[in-house]
């Protein structure tokens, strides 16, 4: 019972902030522009379709009836079409979306499997020198530009060294779709060869996207851990001669990440952010590819559309997060 | 009586922005086996880093400046570290906190950190011995109780669990610290009474730290008072109680609140720690001070048992 | 005052602190003198287009780009660019975000509680989407991704100083002032202001760097300063044509953003540590 609450209560924040969103893009596209129509029908289009278009969209109408029609559309999953490729945005987006799915989640493993055991070694070991280096290193981290690394990753490993393939999510025939992830589909049909492919295409990809969410992740569950140190469950297990590895890793971890879950969501925005100009380098199939191409081409309702999805799946994920966390934090469940 | 636990001439201090805090200086105590010793004072006399210091738990900022802790016959503080933690805390020396809302990890279930404690420190105790003991402290329903988070009990029931917890390895010493002073006054005199009542069937020795002299003449054997890190009387409670001879203990009995409802203060404050009057820290607000007082007095023997460290005992 | 001679003897004392600080002193110097220590400083301006892709020498520092224009006067030139983005876009952030904070923390009811509902959508959603969609419209130019980091980023203040104002609201000084008869505006001004400024002076340092590292990917999208003014960004999107020969042309501007960004991120880290007693810890605090 205590759970519905929960959900439902989250449910609530959910819809406002996605019809928010919609509100601000509608705005944007809408309201400040001033002519919308000829942003929407791009620099090629004669003025009888701009006109045209001004008429379809009822852009002489009120506002008010404008962003109701507008938030009807998008509800409907009418994103416009795209200039360029003249399909329905929706379309386009859904089809790249595995791509970003899976870049994303590598990322996130990456920065999870190495940043956590860090973080609280860092905690550990607090003010020694590996303590101080790990810190240079992560506030390095955050202050390398994304599509810098990028580059540069491409230029030694794939230029010069020749380890990783420079760009493309594979070569030649991709395996058989069954979750839309190269990596999984390749290991479900027990292509070995073809995993090890897109292994190695994935790699500088997921690595470059990772770097600032392992530094985040490293700072947080830095100060999460010696946060918890402090508390008087330690002090009661070190008085009781408990091992301090069994204290640490068993226990405080515990509470520090439960802390660090809900920064799963800003990492996950993180992720995304950085996930537009790395799939643009690596030339990575994705969402934050599409993001790019659009922009390029001035494909104006493509860019409104990929601000909307990726808007949404943020708060989505957002609200996964929070719900996560009321689910694993036992002491919610009693509150 | 047998010696079991002997703190000779402990001195610690603590490193802290504004200098060195000499929190224990000179400090004495001593706990034969099968008895309950009360460690009594005022707040920030240093009884809790004494308690620490026994088990070895003090905080990184805190340094040994000189002394022994003699238990069974060998001094902690000359041991091993790994051997302390492994063999003497949680074994031969337990643990009750003075915090037991803090104390669990909130996370986990109460019989998963029960666990922990058998495996590492009592691997013989089997599930029998666990429960034996859940029921021991009165823990309702105890097969259900393992199975609980922490925050499911009272603040009284889960020091019940801490005294269960610091059972059942067995130790010859419990080190309760303020066990009491979290918990609602009408279930403290339970708490004590129930930890008296256990300890005795084992013949365990506790040190029992409060600063609350009811509590110590309710279950002690014997008590000791501290003032700003320097023991100043240890005595059998009877004796204490009726025959108090240092002019701390007697203050501090007479402040007690009386049936007429007046409260006598002992006027003055307690020392600052960083640069602390020498000698008996007491004499600068002691009504029977004089000049041989700026030399620590040594330990006289008025009575059988009974200890004082003043150069000007009441009679 | 006192306060502000401790809080600065603090700094002079961390390391880190101290280095970030000289990075950010670096690039204001550099913004300034640009005209002076540049070894071209037409060359934000001038081709030369037989000098093309030159590799760094004696001459050309940073080698020269596509133009045959000189790197390093470039990236000197372009410094001023970047300082520019950072002050005008936080500044500009704080202005809108934080009267909407204290106001908002202030007073109760649904004027409130809406208006915290419509920044938590802005922070609901990486600041780069929206950015991008602002500037797309728009149109690019470095006035434009300006504007869109401002209206972008000034949720992030609103809620740390809504929190901040309504937690202060608690605190006895405030009440007892306001029942004293201070009006609204100088209770707000004078005393809640005043023990949220610390918290906001964080949030601007690392602020500043990550609207740099936006602004820089804005560039490289093609969303900024438009050719041939020398920011950051696109000279780095520009670079990936040539390379891997030229590499020294996306070496420079990148080693720029990061020792700028590394600057405000090490102030703003050692700010919060020495400002944390009285600091509550945000939850969110990237971005």
């Amino acid at each position: 019972m205590k759970l519905l609450a929960i959900i439902l209560r989250r449910l609530v924040w959910f819809i406002p902030t996605v019809a928010g969103l919609i509100a601000i893009v509608f705005t944007v596209s809408h309201v400040i522009p001033a002519d919308p129509a000829r942003l929407m029908a791009g620099d090629l289009a004669t003025p009888e379709q701009v006109a045209a278009l001004r008429l379809q969209h009822g852009f002489d109408r009120p506002l008010i009836v404008q962003l109701g029609h507008y938030m009807l559309r998008v509800a409907r999953g009418d994103l416009g079409t795209s200039l360029f490729t003249n399909r329905p945005i929706v379309e386009d987006l859904a089809r790249r979306l595995p791509a970003t799915v899976e870049l994303t989640l590598v990322a996130m493993l990456i920065a999870t499997s190495i940043g956590i055991p860090l973080g609280v070694i860092c905690a550990v070991r607090r003010n020694t020198v590996l303590d101080h280096a790990l810190r240079v290193l992560t506030v390095s981290g955050l202050a390398i530009a994304s599509f810098w690394l990028a580059i540069l990753l491409q230029l030694v490993f794939a230029m010069e060294l020749g380890w990783t393939p420079l760009a493309g999510r594979i070569d030649g025939f991709a395996p058989r779709s069954v979750t839309g992830l190269f990596l999984l589909d390749a290991l479900i049909e027990g292509e070995l060869d073809l995993f090890g492919k897109a292994l190695s295409h994935i790699a500088l990809p997921a690595i470059t996207l990772a770097v600032p969410g392992l530094a985040t992740i490293v700072r947080f569950t830095r100060a999460g851990v010696l946060d918890a140190l402090q508390s008087n469950f330690v002090l009661y297990q070190r008085a009781m001669g408990l091992p301090e590895w069994l204290i640490v890793w068993k226990y405080v971890l515990r509470n520090a990440l439960i802390s660090t879950v809900t920064q799963i969501g800003l990492l996950f925005g993180i992720l995304m952010a950085g996930a537009v100009v790395v799939e643009a380098i690596f030339d990575w199939p994705g969402i934050g590819a599409y993001a790019f191409l659009s922009i390029y081409q001035s494909d104006y309702n493509a860019v409104m559309g990929f601000t909307l999805w990726a808007g949404s799946i943020f708060i989505l994920v957002n609200l996964a997060v929070d719900m996560a966390h009321a689910l694993i934090d036992p002491r919610s469940k009693a509150a | 009586m047998v010696e079991l636990l002997a703190v000779e001439d402990l001195t610690v201090g603590f490193h802290t922005d504004a200098g060195l805090a000499q929190v224990l200086d000179g400090a004495g105590l001593r706990i034969d086996a099968g008895e309950v010793v009360g460690l009594v004072g005022e707040s920030g006399c240093g009884k809790t880093t004494l308690a620490r210091a026994i088990l070895g738990v003090l905080a990184p900022a805190a340094r040994i400046g000189g002394g022994i802790i003699r238990f069974k016959g060998e001094d902690l503080l000359q041991q091993d570290a790994a051997r302390l933690s492994r063999d003497i805390r949680g074994r031969a020396i337990t643990f009750i906190p003075q915090d037991p809302y803090g104390s669990f990890n909130p996370l986990f279930t109460v019989g998963a950190q029960i666990r922990d404690l058998v495996r590492w420190k009592a691997p013989r105790a089997g599930r029998e011995r666990v429960m034996e003991l859940l029921r021991a402290v009165q823990i309702p329903e105890p097969e259900r109780a393992l199975e609980k988070l922490p925050h499911e009990f009272s603040g009284g029931q889960r020091q019940r669990l801490m005294i269960a917890m610091a059972l059942l390895p067995e130790p010859d010493l419990i080190i309760a610290d303020e066990p009491t002073t979290a918990l609602d006054v009408t279930i403290q005199a339970q708490i004590l009474k129930l930890l008296r009542d256990l300890v005795k069937d084992r013949g365990i020795s506790v040190l029992f730290t409060t600063h609350d002299l009811g509590t110590a003449w309710e279950i002690c054997d014997r008590v000791s008072v501290l003032y700003a890190g320097q023991d100043m009387e240890a005595a059998p409670t009877a004796s204490f109680f009726a025959a108090a001879a240092h002019p701390y203990t007697r203050a501090l009995l007479l402040s007690l609140p009386d049936p007429e409802g007046d409260i006598r203060d002992i006027p003055g404050e307690v020392p600052s720690l960083l640069e602390p009057p020498s000698g008996c820290r007491f004499h600068p607000r002691c009504g029977r001070a004089s000049e041989a007082c700026r030399s620590r007095p040594p330990r006289r023997e008025p009575a059988p048992g009974h200890l004082v460290r003043c150069h000007h005992p009441v009679a | 005052m006192a306060a502000l001679v401790d809080v600065l003897s603090r700094m002079a004392r961390d390391r880190a602190v101290l280095l970030g600080a000289a990075l950010i002193l670096l690039l204001v110097l550099v913004a300034i003198l640009a005209p002076l220590i540049a070894t071209f400083p037409n060359d934000v301006w001038d081709i030369h287009p037989t000098q093309r892709l030159r590799p760094p020498d004696a001459s050309f520092l940073f080698g020269t780009d596509r133009m045959g224009s000189d790197i390093y006067s470039r990236i000197l030139f372009g410094a001023r660019i970047t300082i520019m983005v950072a002050v005008v876009a936080i500044g500009v952030s704080l202005l809108i975000g934080v009267p909407i904070g204290l106001v908002a923390g202030y007073y109760h009811g649904w004027p409130s509680d809406l208006l915290m509902r419509f920044s938590d959508i802005f922070l609901a959603v990486p600041q780069i989407v929206l950015a991008i969609a602002i500037a797309q419209t728009l149109g690019p130019s470095i006035e434009n991704v300006i504007l869109a980091l401002s209206l972008t980023y000034w949720p992030w203040f609103t809620r740390l100083v809504y929190a901040e104002t309504r937690s202060l609201k608690n605190e006895i000084f405030i009440e007892s002032t306001i029942a004293l008869g201070a009006s609204p505006f100088r209770v707000i001004v004078f005393h809640i202001l005043p023990n949220v400024s610390s918290a906001i002076i964080v949030r601007s340092s690392i602020g500043m760097g990550f609207t740099i590292l936006t602004a820089a990917a804005l560039g490289f999208l093609g969303l900024g300063a438009q050719p041939p003014a020398p920011e950051w960004g696109r000279m780095i999107s520009e670079s990936r044509e040539y390379l891997p020969d030229a590499w020294w042309y996306a070496l420079a501007p990148g080693l720029a953003i990061f020792l700028v960004v590394m600057g405000f991120n090490l102030v703003g880290d050692g700010l919060r540590d020495i400002l944390d007693p009285r600091l509550r810890r945000a939850p969110k605090s990237n971005g």
